[in-house]
């Protein structure tokens, strides 16, 4: 049984803060319900003894130890210059982004 | 109608470990911004995330601390969400199998010893730093960002902001007796939010909550939800209804105020962190986090009532500190009376410490001078009135009490034949009161043992003076 999923492509946008034309939303919203509609071809499968996965490759993660391997030879100015090398507004050693309060 | 209170916490305990939750940057806490920062906590495109070891390590033994379940499988997740000190777009945390689960913390109420049950707790990391500026713009630094964190998420198991504080207090004390966090409130190392709502008492179904945020000290804890217990109850008497929403304390006006947040804000879309595999907890690793696991503060209290016959009280104010217990066990070791040490510590040395957590390490005072110190008081060296001026020096300086003793030349006088001097040309100087006391007023007694003490500088020997003064005031000459 297949059921048409409603999917809010303009919410979905405005989410991922992007801006779309009405057109666009269309187009997106038909291509959204055809990649649902293929995944969704998993509900058909008898999976009730199958433990969800997570991740499709082999675990489990490699740890670190918590100590500093990385090049200590940058001083912090290199550091700091580095950091904000290419954002679009800095000061002394800061980003600067238009002020957002929740 | 009455009312009561239900109230949990979310914890944000901020972990000693020296470098950031998937990197090697530096977690050392500097004033100049974006240098402990690198291409991962910067997240830049392409990068990936290698967790620190000494996480799992600390969130294992925190959950053996509160008799917590270690998954032995646990899996990373995305909080998806836009501002400006979340460098990804998303933060990395624990959301539908986290590390540990359940657990119990200990409080002691009016009604004696609670349980507040844990729901969970997960590792995730710290977004940046932002500062806001009058002219329409925020710096944002990144040296925070990728900090590793512990989320305790408690059951709403408390009832009263007493309650809640108490709570806090005690997992504050064992994440300190763990060594795993610094414990800093106004610092923010350590970070409390608070879910809460009240209900007509006896009712089982839990009323409309509200989420307070931006409280960084116990007594800001308990002012809020004290407020918050009396707006929500107010609001339900005028037969109004609560909405569900994030207040913030406002210390200023000694109140909490809505955060009108856009609905879309709390839509987060978790999805499992493709670049993390599962975390495993290895055998090795459980070994590990059982051994770093030292006596906690229940146990320890427990001991201290069994072992040294020590009130409950004294037991839990000697124990709400790693380090003043373990400086209360090495002086009875030398000083075997623990009640007296316990008083001691309680009454005399507290007055000179500021924060049990960090000011017994630097106390000059040794357990071994303050052992000393108690030990002439004992064999009636000095009365415990000079031992008290002797230890406010002992405090200021560091020195030993012998030393001091005779430098101040503040031996106890027992020597008889000075006393009986003393007390003699007392009496000489004070004949009327010498008379009225032969005639009855036995109230005058106090004011020979004042005069005495008087003229000895407090240093004679209480007993010998009271004994030698009865004798020769009674002696009709
Ligand atoms: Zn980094």
């Amino acid at each position: 049984m297949k059921e048409k999923i409603n999917i809010d492509v303009k919410k979905v946008a405005e989410l991922a803060r992007l801006e779309f034309s009405d057109d666009e939303l269309k187009v997106f919203s038909t291509q959204f319900q055809a990649i649902l509609e293929y995944i969704s071809q998993i509900d058909e499968l008898e999976l009730d003894d199958v433990e969800p996965m997570a991740s499709p490759l082999p675990g489990p993660q490699r740890l670190r130890p918590d100590s500093q391997e990385k090049n200590t030879a940058d001083t912090p100015e290199a550091t700091q210059k580095m950091a904000v090398a290419n954002a679009p507004g800095s000061m002394e050693g800061y980003f600067v982004v238009p002020k957002v309060i929740e | 109608m009455e009312y009561e209170a239900v109230i949990g916490l979310e914890v944000h305990a901020q972990l000693k470990t020296r470098t950031k939750t998937f990197c090697d940057c530096s977690t050392v806490f500097a004033l100049k911004p974006n240098i402990h920062v690198c291409p991962v906590c910067l997240g830049m495109p392409g990068v990936l995330p290698v967790l620190n070891r000494k996480i799992v390590l600390y969130a294992c033994m925190l959950s053996m601390a509160v008799e917590g379940t270690i998954e032995n499988r646990s899996v990373f997740a995305r909080k998806n969400y836009f501002y400006p000190d979340l460098p990804k777009g998303y933060q990395i945390s624990q959301y539908e199998l986290p590390i540990n689960k359940d657990g119990i913390i200990r409080i002691q109420t009016d009604s004696g010893t609670k349980k507040v049950r844990l729901n969970r707790i997960h590792i995730e990391e710290d977004a940046g730093k932002l500062m806001h500026n009058h002219d329409g713009t925020s710096f944002v630094d990144f040296n925070r960002s990728g900090i590793p964190l512990l989320e305790i998420v408690s059951e709403p198991d408390m009832a009263s902001p007493d309650e809640a504080v108490a709570y806090l207090k005690k997992l504050r004390t064992i994440l300190l007796y763990l060594g795993i966090c610094d414990g800093n409130m106004e610092e923010g190392s350590l970070r409390c939010d608070a879910n809460i709502s009240v209900r007509p008492k006896g009712q089982t179904q839990l009323g409309v909550k509200s989420e307070l945020k931006n409280m960084n000290s116990f007594r800001f804890i308990h002012k809020a939800l004290e407020y918050e217990i009396k707006r929500q109850t107010d609001v339900l008497e005028d037969g109004g209804t609560i909405v569900q929403e994030t207040r913030l304390w406002d210390e200023a006006s000694g109140t909490t105020k809505s955060m009108r947040s856009k609905e879309e804000a709390h839509d987060y879309r978790y999805f499992p962190e493709p670049d993390l595999l599962n975390l495993e907890v290895t055998s090795a690793l459980l070994e590990e986090a059982r051994k770093n696991v030292p006596e906690l503060p229940d146990a320890k209290a427990k001991r201290f009532v069994a072992g040294y016959n020590l009130p409950q009280y004294d037991a839990e104010v000697l124990t709400a500190s790693r380090d003043l217990a373990g400086y209360f066990e090495d002086m009875v070791k030398l000083f075997d009376k623990p009640k007296t040490a316990s008083n001691w510590i309680m009454s005399e040395m507290l007055r000179f410490i500021k924060d049990i957590d960090t000011g017994i390490g630097s106390f000059k005072v040794t357990p071994a001078q303050t052992a000393k110190l108690l030990g002439l008081v004992e064999d009636g060296t000095i009365s415990g009135k000079i031992a008290k001026s002797v230890y406010e020096r002992m405090v200021e300086t560091g020195k030993e009490p012998d030393g001091l003793i005779k430098e101040l030349g503040l031996e106890q006088i027992s020597d008889e034949k000075e006393i009986q001097e003393i007390i003699k040309s007392v009496m000489e100087k004070n004949q009327r009161e010498v008379l009225q006391y032969r005639a009855g007023k036995e109230k005058v007694f106090g004011f020979f043992v004042g005069q005495v003490m008087k003229a000895t500088g407090g240093k004679a020997n209480p007993s010998m003076v009271n004994e030698l003064l009865r004798k020769n005031l009674k002696e009709v000459k």
